[in-house]
């Protein structure tokens, strides 16, 4: 039973940090904000949930346990929230998301991140 | 050992993130980046808290989700209403007929 406890608290955690990895590698190389969102909003769900799961697995059923939940119950509210607030405040301003098919690594970057992510541009890529 | 591995690994998306809000070509990028890094501090924090045996670490992530959603949002209403104020200059300047056109609200 502990050993049990013991394994699925290790794929809960490491788990929980590769999706973490995986967040900020797709941070790091989509191409416009709409599509960070999406990789920023995977660490904030899922990562958070494995990785608390697994730090509430250790800790059994006590208090600290409880916390945990807390904490990703304002998780779940919190970021929520702000990624709603943010994409509104971007669309607001005038920053439109990319349309079309993403340029392959040979082809030209005329429809680069420079060309939809310029602050405040007020046109999308054609 | 399970708890060190997942600060390694929550440092590292801490870092690629922090490549993001350095480089981000708009503000929206680096509030973007700034976020997630919170939430990755998050976990971070909690998870440090079992490193070094402290539970007392949960509750500082707790009041460390709420401040860090906190100022996301500051920051954002900041931008809006300097946005606001700037375009409602510019739609008073176009009226004074200094300016063609007022659109291009930042």
């Amino acid at each position: 039973m502990e050993l049990l406890r013991d394994v699925l608290s290790w794929v809960l955690l490491v788990g929980g940090g590769l999706v973490a990895i995986a967040s900020g590698i797709g941070l790091r190389r989509l191409p416009d904000l709409y599509t960070r969102m999406h990789a920023a909003g995977m660490l904030d769900s899922l990562g958070a949930l494995c990785v608390l799961a697994g730090l509430g697995l250790q800790s059994g059923a006590s208090l600290v346990t409880f916390k945990l939940a807390l904490v990703y119950a304002f998780l779940l509210l919190t970021t929520a929230t702000a990624s709603h607030a943010l994409g509104k405040s971007a669309l607001r301003s005038g920053l439109r998301p990319l349309e079309g098919v993403w340029p392959a690594p040979g082809e030209a970057q005329s429809v680069g991140p420079e060309a939809g992510d310029r602050p405040g541009g007020t046109t999308g890529p054609a | 050992m399970m708890f060190g591995v997942t600060a390694l690994l929550l440092l590292v998306a801490m870092a690629l993130g922090l490549v993001r809000a350095l480089r981000g070509p708009t503000v929206f990028d680096r509030i973007l980046a700034v976020n997630m890094i919170g939430t990755a501090t998050v976990a971070l924090i909690s998870t440090l808290g079992f490193v070094v045996g402290r539970d007392d670490l949960v509750d500082i992530a707790l009041i460390y989700a709420l401040i860090s959603f906190t100022s996301t949002l500051a920051v954002l209403r900041f931008g809006d209403h300097e946005r606001a104020q700037r375009s409602a200059a510019a739609r008073h300047a176009s009226t004074d007929g200094a300016h063609g056109s007022s659109e291009g609200g930042l």
